[in-house]
């Protein structure tokens, strides 16, 4: 099948310091890719690089990435903007800090989906609430009306992928999206990423330190040690059957629980 | 054998004008016998941090009684209050958060000892053999807490709770923010301090498997109250409450 984003030798530096090395990875539709290592190792830099927002101080010093033919490094503002958030929808770790706090949920969801097309707020509230009824929210209507704060963590975090699913994007880059939250949440957060696949074919780039929300959502896994490639395969063989030095380390860090 | 802390009914109301009282914590009892490790688990908003800081006194109890080798504590103040801290330390989630950031880590560390008498010179021998202990070089006494990696930050953070010799350590999160090979590392290294030393330690953690690996006993809170009790085993492995058991589902 023909890769949707393409990762090609990529080289990614701050301040002229090379801090991923060498990286090539690919996200076929529909797939879900899981990126692990551990604090510093470059994960979030890495895909923070396919949505163009490296800053002021990054740069993308060697290879390419390739989205719809197009390589992200080479493309102006102007046309990374038709890409950002249309076609590849970013989720960060506290999706409540990226919502504005004196607005309530819904212009903030107006705004956004206005920012790509020509939409009144009457439809882009039908396209939304139509949204969270697939994605089983109660009160759909409360959580439209509500400002951010006085919805809970886990609430604000499920809103936060809605917002990012509403254009349909292609691919869904997630950052920790769900480090912050309590293991009950964490579970229906990741149940409701895999639903997203399922339904919309989403193919999703999920950045975490958390072994077992890879195990339980990815397909293939990369894992980055000081922005070095260490492994990358089958999610099955990666974390059963480790060949990496590293990898095995990491591995076997990971507490896990017995349930018998 | 004598607990070494007891806890009987320890409640906290939070009021606030114009809004309704708030039950942090309810009725919570349990006791802690020396070198025995004890973890509280449950979700956020549960209560376990509240009962970490009405333990260690930050926060004041609306009701019930805290004992610590008998002696009550509940509402000791002054020199009294300073001196039960000799006994009883904490360890934090954050830990570059928990230093003051224009001190060094020697200076942080030598605090507690210098609240109690010791000279400069004497500090600064101390200081740098609890960082060794923890694993840490010499020289990281001289660094400020933004010069360091959160896993070097919680071992001096580790350091600084051991200095005045405590015997009972409570750990509020404290491996939460860390790496897993980090986390490992610093859950070896308690595990060390507590068949060298016979520390008990009160972990607060969220982390069930970890729980399970570490503690010899453990209290399940929700809504301020204890639903469940027992060894990991039987609370992972048999839940007798609803509660629990979606919380070891909950488990990826």
């Amino acid at each position: 099948m023909a890769e949707l984003l393409k990762y090609d030798n990529v080289e990614i530096s701050f301040g002229g310091r090379p801090v991923v090395h060498d990286v090539s990875v690919s996200l076929r539709p529909g797939e879900i890719l899981g990126l692990v290592g551990e604090s510093g190792s470059g994960k979030s830099t890495l895909i923070k690089a396919a949505m163009g927002l490296l800053g002021s101080n990054g740069l993308v010093t060697r290879g390419d990435i390739w989205f719809e033919g197009k390589n992200i490094p080479d493309l102006p503002e102007r046309e990374l903007r038709k890409i950002r958030g249309v076609k590849i929808g970013m989720i960060f770790q506290d999706a409540g800090a990226s919502l504005c706090p004196i607005r309530t949920i819904g212009e903030q969801i107006h705004e956004s989906m206005s920012a790509h097309m020509e939409i009144s707020k009457e439809e882009a509230k039908e396209r939304a609430l139509e949204l969270f009824d697939k994605l089983n929210f109660k009160d759909a209507g409360r959580i439209w009306d509500s400002y951010p704060f006085e919805l809970s963590g886990g609430m604000n975090q499920r809103a936060g992928i809605a917002i990012a699913m509403l254009m349909n994007p292609a691919v869904l880059l997630a950052d920790e999206p769900t480090s912050a939250l309590d293991v009950a949440v964490q579970k229906q957060v990741v149940m409701e990423m895999r639903q997203l696949r399922d339904m919309f074919g989403t193919a999703i780039i999920i950045v975490t330190h958390d072994i077992g929300v890879v195990s339980a959502m990815a397909d293939r896994v990369l894992v980055l040690n000081h922005g070095d490639v260490m492994e990358y395969g089958d999610a099955e063989q990666v974390l059963n059957a480790p060949q990496n030095d590293y990898t095995k380390k990491l591995l076997s860090a990971v507490p896990r629980l017995r349930r018998s | 054998m004598e607990p070494i802390l007891e806890v009987k009914n320890l409640t906290k109301i939070f009021q606030k004008r114009g809004k309704e009282d708030f039950v942090a914590v309810d009725h919570v009892s349990f006791r802690l016998f020396p070198g025995e490790i004890l973890g509280v688990v449950g979700e956020s908003g549960s209560g376990k941090s509240t009962v970490a800081k009405l333990v260690t006194r930050l926060i004041d109890a609306t009701e019930g009684t805290i004992a610590v080798n008998g002696k009550d504590i509940t509402h000791v103040k002054g020199a009294a209050l300073r001196d039960i801290y000799a006994d009883m330390q904490m360890v934090f989630q954050n830990p570059a958060g928990s230093f003051d950031p224009r001190r060094t880590l020697g200076d942080g560390i030598g605090e507690s000892l210098k609240n109690h008498g010791f000279s400069k010179e004497e500090r600064r021998k101390r200081a740098v053999g609890l960082l060794e202990h923890c694993g840490l070089p010499e020289e990281f006494a001289g660094r400020y807490p933004h010069e360091v990696s959160g896993g070097q930050c919680q071992r001096a953070a580790i350091a600084r709770a051991l200095a005045i010799g405590p015997k009972i350590l409570i750990c509020d999160e404290a491996t939460s923010a860390l790496d897993v090979t980090v986390q490992k590392q610093i859950v070896e290294l308690l595990q060390s301090m507590q068949k060298a030393d016979g520390l008990s330690y009160i972990f607060i953690c969220h982390n069930l498997a970890l729980v399970q690996m570490f503690c010899d006993r453990v209290l399940v809170l929700r809504d301020g109250k204890v639903v469940e009790s027992g060894t990991p085993d039987e609370v992972i492995l048999a839940p007798k409450s609803e509660y629990t058991r979606r919380l070891v589902d909950a488990v990826l």
